[in-house]
């Protein structure tokens, strides 16, 4: 970032939105913009909180049960599609309505289907995340190396090593490309889910909080969620950074 | 002309047949039209053609890896339907799993048959010498040059003991220094191996080089325009680049060639 020509390091343009916020929100000229300054305590309070707690691990099990349920589903159904046109005509269509439609207006039917509970949050972190997971997998298998699946048929692979000793190595990087805009989605889902279901996890606090113009903790509460989302995906990076080398060496 | 000398070796039983092939792409393409060959088992014989002649095609089927539109392949007596044990693929663009080390690329003919890891590794091992890699055994393709990946290909189709050896263009993609160390390692291998090679290349001087029969192919549709045995000459590298019968191939394969190119 560059001001009057003189560049800014990211660490200090996040600093100036910093200052910024905590200049409008002592001027109090919005209810909604508290300083930025009570912001920071009402997240180390947080921190301690009970109730935050409890939260954070009811959210945190239905976001990893989701994401699991996910993975298991969204790469070999990627896979799969990737490997047999037939299929990927078959269910291609469905998995990219999904991935482009508001999946938000879905959720109160999975509330029906699932009842008001944990099931669904499961569910809706599920619905957001595998369909990205399964398109970039598919993508991966469409854009992988034909002699390396030659390779594997002139020297008798079975169409199970085919898949485990093959495909899904060489489709690597594209899963996991995959897995950290899946997350990211996941995270969404969680919250959209909670806030629809309204009683449970987050979502609960985020209502309580709003509803209560508690604006320091319902601040502190989306801040934490942003650093959660940004830093899974930051993890997901670092592994594919690791395994970036076999993208180069791709035919 | 010096280098249709016929010898003994022209009479050794053949190891692949490949009786009225022919291969149409989509009902347009007619890439091999009619071919009738036979390849003599101990051997090496080149398919030589201008580029998109159907060379690749014709290996390819022969592999099992594509299906002709007409026509059959023998392989030891047997119709092939698909790839077998008996054929072993080099290919031009190495095809090596980048995320495993030249040992288990070596190895993963045999590693996909079920061996146990030691003595696949082992099989292997042995095998990563002779194509002249040892010390190489843990690194991973991306840290070695063309030439070596094509090396631990070479080892990968020998680990698992095909009879016979498709190799198509394999020194295409590797530098001229590189390629004319890997012909003669080639020669030296193929006295050790005694396999039955089948070899595709573009290149005249490779094909007269490493082999015993070079397969001369016509332009689209292609078709078998000339069979030419080429007797190895005795010596070293540089006697047999400047032997008078070895010139004397090359030199009639260009003429031939070059009918095409005027056509
Ligand atoms: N999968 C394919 N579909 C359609 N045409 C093809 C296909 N593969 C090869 N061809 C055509 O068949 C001809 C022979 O190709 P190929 O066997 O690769 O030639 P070569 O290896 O001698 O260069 C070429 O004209 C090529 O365009
Ligand atoms: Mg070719």
């Amino acid at each position: 970032m560059k001001i009057f020509g003189v560049k800014i390091p990211m660490m200090y343009s996040l600093l100036i939105w910093v200052v910024l916020w905590e200049i409008v929100g002592q001027m109090e000229m919005f209810l909604v913009i508290p300083p930025f300054s009570g912001i920071v305590v009402a997240i180390i309070e947080m921190a301690q909180a009970e109730n935050f707690h409890d939260a954070a691990s009811l959210s945190l099990y239905s976001f990893a049960m989701g994401m699991l349920i996910s993975i298991i589903v969204g790469i070999p159904l990627g896979l799969v599609m990737g490997k047999i046109p037939a299929a990927d005509r078959l269910l291609g269509m469905w998995v990219n309505v999904f991935l482009s439609a508001p999946l938000s207006s879905l959720v109160p039917i999975i509330m029906i289907l699932f009842g008001f509970g944990q099931t669904t949050i499961i569910v809706t972190v599920f619905m957001f995340a595998v369909w990205i997971i399964t398109l970039d997998t598919c993508a991966g298998v469409k854009h992988i190396n034909p002699s390396l699946l030659e390779m594997g048929e002139s020297f008798g692979a079975s169409s199970w090593q085919m898949y485990s000793k093959i495909l899904i190595w060489a489709v690597l990087p594209e899963i996991l490309a995959g897995l950290r805009l899946g997350l990211i989605r996941g995270v969404k889902g969680v919250i959209i889910g909670q806030l629809l279901v309204a009683l449970i996890g987050m979502g609960e606090l985020l209502t309580v909080y709003s509803r209560g113009f508690h604006m320091e903790e319902f601040w502190a509460l989306i801040l934490f969620l942003f650093a959660f989302a940004l830093g899974t995906s930051w993890l997901i990076s670092l592994l594919e950074r690791r395994i970036e080398y076999y993208a180069g060496s791709r035919g | 002309m010096a280098a249709e000398t016929s010898d003994t070796s022209a009479k050794a039983e053949s190891i692949v047949e490949v009786r009225h092939l022919s291969k149409t792409y989509d009902g347009r393409v007619r890439a091999l039209e009619d071919i009738n060959l036979s390849f003599p088992k101990g051997q090496l014989t080149t398919l030589l053609g201008p580029s998109g002649c159907g060379k690749t095609t014709m290996l390819k089927i022969i592999a099992g890896l594509l299906e002709p539109s007409s026509g059959e392949v023998f392989v030891n007596g047997k119709k092939i339907t698909g790839p077998g044990p008996e054929r072993a693929f080099v290919f031009q663009d190495f095809a090596l799993m980048p995320w495993a080390t030249v040992l288990r690329n070596a190895a993963f003919g045999l590693e996909l048959r079920g061996m146990a890891k030691n003595e696949r590794n082992e099989i292997a091992r042995k095998y990563i010498a002779e194509v002249g890699l040892t010390g190489f055994e843990n690194s991973y393709p991306r840290e070695l040059s063309g030439g070596m990946r094509q090396r631990v290909g070479l080892a990968r189709a020998l680990a698992v003991n095909a009879d016979v050896l498709l190799m198509d263009e394999p020194f295409s993609a590797v530098d001229e220094q590189t390629r004319r160390k890997f012909q003669e390692d080639m020669l030296a291998l193929m006295e050790i191996e005694k396999k039955t090679f089948i070899f595709v290349t573009h290149s005249i001087e490779e094909a007269v080089y490493l082999s015993d029969q070079v397969v001369l192919l016509s332009r689209l549709p292609g078709k078998v325009s000339e069979i030419i045995k080429a007797p190895k000459a005795a010596g070293s590298p540089d006697e047999i680049r400047r032997d008078k019968v070895y010139l004397d191939t090359v030199e009639h394969i260009w003429q031939t060639l070059r009918k095409y190119l005027e056509e």
